[in-house]
């Protein structure tokens, strides 16, 4: 063999993909009950009963809503740009499953005498890849509303656009101040980091809600879902899509809100961090694996936490008008992070040198 | 303006204050009132595994009586097909051959016996008019259908079980009705 190939670290490329294969499939699965607890959740917070016709209580619900959009006729209009309306949805799930390499999902297992890391990529620089990654799933809703060509596609697609490129100034400049804590940008050490000490929530609760806000913008979510609005623009980017590509575009929404979840709970909650218990005496006393397995059971339920309140949020608010989404976002998020990231400096300053008046 | 009801209330369009600008509030309230809403109980009945309880002068079906001995009561004299309002009823008598009177209470007997679902108004009139018991409405109603043809309920379909034979069918059509 090749010395150079001889250098690669097979076991490690072997490891990665099965991780790879373990993540997006768990997140796919995530999302399908995600819409089944959607429509759980609207059901019971609107008094009604919910699906419940297939399999006990439903649960095979999801399983028959996509049977049932594989079986749909697949319609590319006539006047659309064929390659980029085959591309939208296929782009629309892809960015919204490429966040999750970063996430790490676990602390490590330890097989054979092998460290595995749960996580795809452990990167330095996993936040601004985050951010990358989130302001391409942008291009998802503008291409399949421009490749429609369809003017209330086009229309939703420029709002959409406009909506995540206004809201991801907010969210940058809140993580900023979060930055400024945790004096990395890598998502592991931030989990660390708070393994040790308090969550960063409770260093940073604005930072946190604007944070919340515009995860809800960037998922294109109700109270932010303008994109989608049935009322005004028929259906929004989606509406000259069919079968599985519209599929497609409703589930990358709820993989999306799954990853967000998941970035949201690492960021403020301490991700795989079990509360209330000291994780390295546990890790001790019932070993690393069983260890891992609870922590990555932890991070699930931080997850299932922000998804209900996700959908908690869209059975609750109403849809915002365009003019009053474009002044919370410019007038009163991005100000608002400003005063936080100051503040946040003021304090660092203060902790490291004392008061100095 | 003279209020009716005391209940009357002037808007007002107040510039919003500062703590009603900032909308969290407002939101934390929506929010509990949809979270309490997940522990209310659902007003749903459970349609096909569940019925709701009908009344027992509720109105449905008709069904085609027989007596205890699992004899036709009805005659086919056309007093329902009479007192019918919608005219939804038609029959065609015949005679009772020797031989027959296990099958047929009387010498005559309703050879055809046909209601249309899509023109009766289950009104009961039927009911009243028979003299000799043999139609009343049951408690269920006529299920939905694909074709017109499919609403023309013939004797097959509105002829009660015989309680000879299949005693169970039998009261499980009769019902609640003596």
């Amino acid at each position: 063999m090749h010395p150079l190939l001889l250098a690669v670290d097979w076991a490690m490329i072997a490891e990665k993909l099965i991780l790879i294969a373990i993540v997006i499939s768990s997140s796919l699965l995530i999302a399908m009950y995600e819409t089944y607890g959607e429509r759980k959740i609207a059901a019971v917070i609107q008094d009604r009963r919910g699906p419940n016709r297939a399999g006990p209580f439903g649960i095979l619900q999801p399983m028959a809503d996509g049977v049932k959009l594989f079986m749909k006729e697949e319609i590319i209009p006539g006047l659309s740009n064929r390659f980029l309306f085959v591309a939208g949805p296929g782009l629309a799930m892809f960015t919204a499953m490429m966040t999750s390499a970063v996430v790490p999902w676990s602390s490590h297992l330890d097989i054979f005498g092998r460290r595995v890391e749960l996580q795809i990529a452990n990167i330095n620089i996993g936040i601004l890849y985050v951010f990358g990654v989130v302001s391409m799933g942008v291009y998802g809703v503008m291409i399949g509303g421009w490749a429609s060509n369809n003017k209330f596609s086009l229309m939703a697609a420029i709002r959409g656009a406009s909506q995540i490129i206004s809201y991801e100034l907010a969210m940058g400049l809140s993580l900023a101040a979060l930055l400024m804590l945790s004096g990395s940008l890598s998502l592991k050490t931030i989990v660390e980091n708070q393994q040790d000490g308090v969550y960063y929530f409770f260093y940073q609760p604005l930072g946190f809600l604007i944070f919340l806000v515009c995860a809800f913008a960037e998922c294109n979510r109700t109270p932010f879902d303008l994109s989608e609005a049935e009322s005004e623009l028929n259906f929004g980017y989606h509406q000259e899509y069919s079968s599985m590509k519209l599929g497609f575009y409703l589930f990358a929404e709820y993989v999306n809100m799954f990853i967000s979840s998941a970035v949201m709970a690492t960021l403020f909650f301490g991700g795989y961090d079990i509360p209330f218990v000291n994780d390295s005496a546990l890790g001790n006393h019932i070993g690393q694996n069983w260890l891992a397995l609870l922590q990555g059971l932890s991070l699930f339920l931080k997850v299932a936490l922000f998804v209900f309140v996700f959908i908690w949020v869209r059975w609750t608010l109403p849809r915002f008008r365009y003019d009053q989404l474009m002044r919370l976002g410019w007038k009163v998020l991005i100000p608002l992070a400003l005063v936080n990231m100051v503040l946040t400096g003021f304090f660092i300053l203060i902790k490291q040198y004392g008061w100095p008046f | 303006m003279q209020s009716l009801t005391n209940r009357m209330k002037v808007v007002e369009r107040k510039p919003m204050t500062v703590w009603e600008k900032m909308y969290l509030p407002a939101i934390a309230k929506g929010m509990s009132i949809t979270f309490g809403h997940i522990f209310k109980k659902k007003p749903t009945v459970n349609y096909p595994e569940k019925t709701r309880p009908f009344s027992p002068v509720f109105r449905g079906l008709q069904v085609l009586n027989r007596d205890e001995e699992g004899r036709e009561r009805c005659t086919a004299c056309g007093l329902c097909a009479v007192a019918c309002p919608a005219e939804a009823i038609t029959m065609e008598a015949a005679e009772r051959l020797p031989g027959e009177e296990n099958l047929y209470l009387e010498e005559k007997y309703a050879a055809k016996y046909e209601i249309n679902m899509l023109r009766c108004i289950f009104c009961g009139f039927c009911e009243d008019a028979c003299p000799k018991d043999a139609i009343y409405l049951s408690e269920t109603f006529a299920p939905a259908n694909y074709t017109r043809k499919g609403f023309i309920y013939g004797k097959e379909e509105l002829l009660i079980p015989d309680p000879k034979t299949q005693p169970e069918e039998f009261a499980k059509a009769r019902g609640l009705r003596k």
